[in-house]
């Protein structure tokens, strides 16, 4: 994480600093908590659950829910799984966050770089679109998709997130470019380097963690999205927040709360470990969001 | 003299390559956001019921808007749900990021474990904590059989309390992040001060109340502005979570506007209620993002 490693100055007495670390042990296990229900229930015939079990860890292990989440639980109309929706959400989250961050770093770089007059004011209006309540895009957005003929398709959803994650791509290279030396720019255009060269050769190979930010965040947006998913997507190009919100609220038969348990942990999975392998560049991003500079 | 003028040509094309490539990602935010923003404020006036339509009825949707008792309920759920999700949010962030400011052995390990639940979807959230609160399944049946047999927790299903089980799940789910910002703003805090005020005897509880709290103005502010607009913009938690009810019991803005303009075909409202919430977001943001950007230069 990218906090600057300054130890404070504060000095603490031993009783002080065991009721530190039991508030600290306990906050954590406050924010384990669901995790783990979420966990061990996933992996529990549904008699443990309903009989009380739920903290539990369990007595007759079983992979079932898993299977049934993936493959064959009841979506909608379809006894599909999750494994459709799944598939759905990948191929709308790798254009779109490939698209955006590609735009964000060239828009960062222009703005940095080739600055011109009030270009602070136009970065300013792509800022501010990144913290709009969407609920005010959502009716233009789909007529829009529909006169596009992109109404209901895994395209279409990939183009909303591009168009609203442009934001923060470009806050993100923007700021990062903004302490990139700019006499090496302004050496290299004396030597004949054109904008692209400039950008390709110089600031591109020194983007590498940015870039990792940014891919990390707008895959996280793009994935937990559950909004844009309700409202523009067909039957059949639904992502897996929207797919997991129609298994858990289902209303017919047998409430299969481990079956809903292991489908959550399935929905979590790829943003779960993007954390747990990047987790310094996606709280970087976070930051990066809020406290700017 | 051709190839001057071909030279020129080229000097003239690298002016504007710049604008160039900014142009698409301009447009596009021209006319996907600000265009729909105004698009939307329009229908806001008009008689659109399933489809946009454009008579125009002036501010009459407005008017039903605050005659509706949906939309009051919305707006007192989000006052309360609001207020305690950013006090809440706060204090925890604040705490949780003082306490690992003392040297703690296993920061490293604690602060990610804070920190996860802002890589999840709301939808996971509001379905784990949904099960867990459940009276049926979850917390209340535990404490039975574990033998705390009059122990009582069913405010998911209570109308007076179920909004409360939406501040829990969403604090549940932001606090680390809180916390994260304000231990960046207490790790730049300056050493030198805090030693020579404890030359002068201060105690620990005087360091924080008059040095170190007041020095951390830039992430109190920081960490309000994101938790009243995360606030505003709360749906997929309440979705996954109670689904707005039981009854409206936890109905947000967000929410209502989703349902008049989706399920009741009542475009125009639905409109109306998203630029209530636009300008309500709009008042918070554009006054801390125009500070921010004038102080970098």
């Amino acid at each position: 994480m990218s906090v600057a490693s300054q130890d404070t100055a504060i000095r603490t007495g031993r009783v002080t600093r065991k009721l530190i670390y039991l508030v600290l042990v306990l906050f954590a296990l406050f924010y384990m908590l669901p995790l783990y229900v979420m966990l061990v229930n996933s992996v529990k015939p549904l008699s443990e659950i309903t009989g009380g079990g739920m903290m539990n860890l369990p007595q007759a292990f079983t992979l079932e829910p898993w299977a049934k989440a993936w493959s064959s639980a009841q979506i909608g109309v379809e006894p599909t799984g999750l494994a459709p929706y799944f598939w759905n959400s990948i191929k709308m989250v790798v254009p779109a966050v490939a698209v955006s961050t590609v735009l964000g770093a060239l828009n960062g770089y222009v703005l940095t770089k080739w600055r011109f007059k009030y270009d602070t004011i136009l970065f300013g209006l792509m800022l501010f679109a990144c913290f709009i309540p969407f609920q005010i895009v959502l009716i233009p957005m789909a007529r829009m998709l529909g006169l596009m003929g992109l109404a209901g398709t895994t395209w279409g959803l990939a183009l909303v997130h591009v168009v609203y994650g442009i934001g923060f791509t470009t806050l993100y290279f923007r700021n990062y470019y903004a302490v990139f030396p700019t006499e090496l720019i302004r050496a290299a255009q004396i030597d004949g380097a054109g904008f692209f060269q400039i950008f390709w050769r110089i600031l591109l190979p020194s983007s590498g963690p940015i870039a990792v930010v940014s891919v990390i965040w707008q895959f996280t947006n793009i994935w937990n999205d559950f909004l844009f998913g309700a409202s523009f997507a067909g039957a059949d190009s639904q992502p897996m927040t929207v797919a997991l919100n129609n298994l858990v609220q289902a209303s017919h038969g047998v409430k299969e709360y481990n079956v809903h348990f292991a489908g959550a942990i399935l929905a979590a999975m790829p943003t779960l470990l993007v954390y747990i392998v990047a987790g310094r560049y996606f709280v970087r991003g976070l930051m990066a969001g809020s406290v700017k500079g | 003299m051709a190839h001057s003028a071909d030279a020129d040509f080229k000097t003239r094309l690298q002016a504007w390559i710049p604008k160039l490539v900014l142009s698409p990602s301009v447009a596009m935010m021209l006319v996907f956001v600000y265009g729909f923003i105004l698009f939307s404020v329009y229908l806001s006036f008009t008689d659109s019921r399933l489809l946009p339509s454009y008579g125009w009825v002036g501010f009459e949707n407005y008017s039903k808007l605050w005659r509706l008792s949906h939309w009051e309920i919305s707006l007192k759920n989000m006052g309360i749900f609001a207020a305690l999700y950013i006090s809440i949010c706060t204090a925890i962030g604040l705490g949780l990021a003082i306490f690992l400011d003392q040297k703690i052995r296993g920061e490293g390990l604690l602060r990610p474990i804070y920190l996860y639940p802002m890589a999840l979807s709301f939808i996971v959230t509001g379905t784990a904590w949904k099960w867990f609160l459940d009276p049926g399944i979850g917390l209340e049946n535990v404490m039975h059989t574990w033998g705390w047999e009059s122990f009582r927790f069913n405010w998911i299903k209570d109308r007076d309390f179920a909004i409360y089980t939406v501040v829990i799940a969403a604090v549940w789910q932001t606090s680390g992040f809180v916390m994260a910002m304000f231990l960046a703003g207490l790790r730049g805090i300056d050493n030198e001060i805090l030693k020579a005020a404890q030359m002068d005897g201060a105690s620990n509880w005087n360091l924080y109340r008059r040095i170190i709290i007041p020095q951390l103005r830039p992430a109190f502010l920081s960490a309000f502005v994101i938790l009243s607009h995360l606030a505003i913009k709360t749906f997929d938690l309440v979705i996954a979570l109670t689904g707005g009810g039981p009854g409206r019991a936890t109905e947000l803005p967000a929410t209502f506007m989703y349902s008049y303009t989706f399920s009741r075909n009542q475009m125009g409202i639905g409109a109306a209620s998203a630029t209530i919430m636009l300008m309500t977001i709009a008042a918070i943001m554009i006054p801390y993002l125009y500070s921010e950007l004038r102080e970098k230069r």
